[in-house]
């Protein structure tokens, strides 16, 4: 009897481990536009050394000009709602809380940063077909008023 | 000469009863503390005007007791009072608890303690509080060094004495940082004076010394363990002189800011205002923190009973509390003064004496802090050789004055 | 009007490098500003970056500016993100109007305050982690990666410039960031500045037609705000407490 219900157990535990062993991994949205040309890993080892070298070049020295701005990561790794407006880091989808959340490494980065692109930019990027460079400008032009 | 025996304290039902209750207050800290940092300081009654509030008010008193309750060691090691040396190593650990309590409430009052970290490991050193970090952190260290070599055996008494030497300097230059924190604050009319640093030095003088008393007095006899009438009797007359002396130097701080027509206004909010702080200033402060205590230390000394020098003790800590309520807190509810010569309204409530109400959880928070003083001293005596088996007064002429 | 990176080529924009898109946005921030908005100070190439050779300061206008006005406050807060919620004891302010009554004379004034900008700012000083700091150019910014909240910052301020963020914040404008827990204030535009233009405030005291803000560069002889100096009496703000603060006052 017992070692039915080992066995049993056993069997059971494999099934359901085995079953669930492609969710423990998580789902990392795709982003919109190009790969990075250093590649995933690389990003995934030194994103954050490349932020913080690129927030302090932009906080102390001004230079807006930095290859890895927040701003630009949020932008392109923005993740579309129900709604087709992006969602924030407080809801399961959003792109750094997914693999965050897997790695349990808490991010600082949301509590002041919005999680949310600018509103009319990925309007832009979630227009198909794609927007002409008339409504690009008339974006840019509207930013600046 | 006889020896001193050390020994640790076998805990009573009333200790363990006393450690329940600790716990119990240290328990609601920490809850408020996870509370307030959830939902922000918004909960708090601290906010853009006043944005230092009662925590702040617990950790500074339990900071500066801190560097105080380390006297009663000094006199031993420093000055060569050999009669203090029974209570030298529980003197030691107070200082260290006090300081852990202060500490803990200062640290978990931040926008963001969990930037701690942070806090400890990057510097600006034009700034006092940065210095003061340092300044906490290293008395933790001489502190627990001096201990060390007071309960080792086999280290030499001149070694003692220089590790308490160094020990009295740092706790010096200690409160000399935590004075400065507001005497260095040129922008606000009651703060803006060199007077804070000493100030603050004699205070901790006087609230260490009281503490110290009060612990003693009181957790002492729960041990089963004999105190002398007569060694109360003597700290409590160097406690009277401290309170004096406390008086003393509000005096001089108060007659100078009046005398400074540009900080009339602020002596005259707190010396003779509407507010609470005028009472808080005489009655508390004064008064229950200074006159009467002091009149019950001194006046016959000889004839000052061990309840009566308890009692001074829990008046000069409350109006210790009630001193630096109102240098924080006066100190912000006072307005900033932009423009001198106008009559000012703003939306930011300028030109306004600015309202503090302290809500449960900053009480919650200082409370606890100076609960886990008590209960890190509880816990020292406990597990180590700290408390002598007794403290009885074959050794102490009552008549010999302390200094 | 040809925009630099998109060369007048249908491209996607999924498809563009990130950065020439936002270059290219910037560029034209800084030649294409509302029609009817006179350019009170030009602030140089955008994407330039802190330069110790400037020095960005205001001055105001306290005999333009108007009592009841409050442009320059709801174009910051617009700007920047925050908003009075009704709560005034610990909501945000970065620029405040200030109501002045002369103790003796009676007089009747107005005027904006926010950050001073001080040479030697008192918040720089005792920070204790540093996280504020003065910029080569003389913003004087809270770095809120280092912030503590410890708030000493706002003990010493002599202006009362600075505000503590109670409550957790959303949806933050994505060039001011801001949270809960850190001390922020008026960052003088800097993002603006540092692409080349003035600061919302200044934009919208124009805009109302007071124009009693002026921006520029202090270092710069030939800017507008220097001359203006140069010619007209002005004073700091606690001037008596020698911080050489880059927003001056005049007929104050």
């Amino acid at each position: 009897m017992k070692r039915f219900i080992a066995s049993f157990l056993i069997v059971f535990l494999a099934t359901v481990g085995g079953a669930s062993a492609g969710s423990l991994y998580p789902e990392i949205p795709k982003a919109v536009g190009a790969a990075h040309p250093e590649g995933n890993a690389f990003m995934r080892i030194n994103h954050m050394k490349l932020l913080r070298h690129d927030r302090d070049e932009t906080m102390r020295l001004g230079n807006r000009d930095t290859q890895y701005s927040l701003k630009d990561c949020v932008a392109c790794h923005a993740v579309m709602g129900p709604d087709a407006l992006p969602i924030s880091v407080k809801e399961e989808g959003h792109f750094c809380r997914s693999c965050h959340e897997f790695a349990a490494v808490k991010v600082d980065c949301f509590q002041c940063h919005n999680s949310k692109p600018d509103e009319g930019f990925t309007a832009l990027l979630g227009k198909s077909p794609a927007a002409t460079v008339e409504e690009i400008s008339a974006y840019l032009n509207g930013v600046t008023q | 000469m006889e020896r001193t025996v050390y020994s640790e304290v076998t805990p009573t039902p009333a200790i363990w009863m006393l450690g329940v209750l600790l716990g119990a207050f240290i328990a609601a800290a920490g809850l408020s503390v996870l509370y307030i940092e959830h939902h922000g300081h918004i909960v708090t009654g601290m906010n853009n005007q006043i944005v230092w509030g009662l925590p702040h008010v617990f950790a500074i008193f339990l900071i500066v007791a801190a560097s105080g309750a380390l006297n009663v060691a000094s006199i031993a090691s420093v000055f060569g009072k050999i009669e203090n040396k029974p209570m030298a190593r529980y003197s030691g650990l107070l200082s260290i608890s006090l300081l852990a309590g202060g500490l803990a409430v200062l640290v978990l009052d931040l926008g963001r303690p969990d930037r701690l970290i942070v806090a400890m490991t990057t510097y600006n050193f034009t700034s006092i509080f940065a210095w003061n970090i340092i300044l906490y952190n290293g008395f933790f260290a001489i502190v627990g060094a001096y201990l060390f070599v007071q309960m080792a055996r086999g280290i030499a008494p001149n070694v003692i004495r220089a590790v308490g030497t160094a020990a009295f300097v740092w706790r010096l230059a200690l409160t000399t940082g935590t004075g400065s924190i507001f005497g260095w604050l040129v922008a606000r009319s009651g703060y803006d004076a060199a007077i804070m640093a000493p100030l603050f030095i004699i205070m901790s003088f006087s609230f260490g010394l009281a503490f110290f008393i009060l612990v003693l007095g009181t957790t002492f006899p729960l041990t089963n363990r004999f105190l002398g009438p007569n060694l109360i009797k003597r700290l409590g007359r160097l406690l009277g002189v401290f309170a004096v002396a406390v008086l003393y130097f509000t005096a001089v701080r108060h007659l100078t800011n009046f005398y400074a027509a540009e900080h009339g206004d602020f002596e005259r909010f707190i010396l003779f205002g509407d507010t609470m702080f005028t009472p808080l200033f005489w009655i508390g402060q004064v008064l229950i923190g200074g006159v009467i205590p002091a009149a019950m230390l001194l006046r016959h000394a000889e004839k000052t009973s061990k309840r009566q020098v308890l009692a001074a003790s829990i008046l000069i800590i409350l109006g210790g509390i009630a001193h630096l309520y109102g240098i924080i807190i006066g100190g912000q509810a006072f307005p900033l003064e932009i423009f001198p010569a106008y009559d000012v309204t703003s939306t930011f409530a300028d030109g306004v004496i600015n309202n503090y109400s302290p809500t449960i959880y900053e009480w919650a928070l200082g409370l606890g802090g100076v609960a886990l003083a008590v209960m890190i001293a509880g816990m020292g005596v406990v597990a180590l050789r700290i408390l002598p088996m007794s403290l009885s007064d074959a050794k102490i002429d009552p008549t010999e004055p302390d200094f | 009007m040809k925009l630099p990176a998109l060369n007048n080529e249908t491209v996607r924009p999924a498809e563009m490098n990130r950065r020439d898109f936002f270059k290219s946005g910037a560029a034209v921030a800084s030649v294409t500003l509302a029609p009817g908005v006179t350019l009170m100070a030009f602030g140089g190439e955008a994407n330039a970056n802190a330069d110790a050779g400037k020095r960005w300061g205001m001055l105001i206008d306290v005999n333009k500016c108007a009592t009841d006005c409050n442009a320059c406050v709801t174009a910051c807060s617009t700007e920047n993100g925050w908003k009075m919620d009704g709560n005034p004891e610990t909501d945000a302010q970065w620029i405040r109007k200030v109501d002045l009554t002369h103790k003796q004379t009676g007089r009747e004034a107005s005027l904006p305050m926010m950050c001073q900008h001080c040479e030697t700012p008192p918040c720089v000083d005792v920070c204790p982690t540093g996280a504020s700091f003065k910029r080569a150019d003389g913003i004087v910014l809270v770095d809120k990666h280092t912030c503590i909240g410890c708030r000493y910052c706002m003990m010493a301020c002599p202006f009362k410039a600075r505000s503590f963020v109670h409550e957790d914040v959303e949806d933050q404008a994505a060039h001011a960031p801001r949270g809960k827990g850190t001390v922020e204030s008026c960052t003088l535009c800097v993002h603006r500045v540092d692409e080349g233009g003035i600061p919302a405030c200044v934009e919208s005291c124009s805009a109302t037609g007071h124009g009693a803000m002026m921006f520029g560069d202090l270092n710069d002889p030939a800017s507008d705000i220097a001359q203006a100096l140069k010619n007209y009496a002005s004073i700091g703000l606690r001037d008596d407490l020698r911080l050489n603060p880059g927003v001056r006052y005049t007929n104050l």
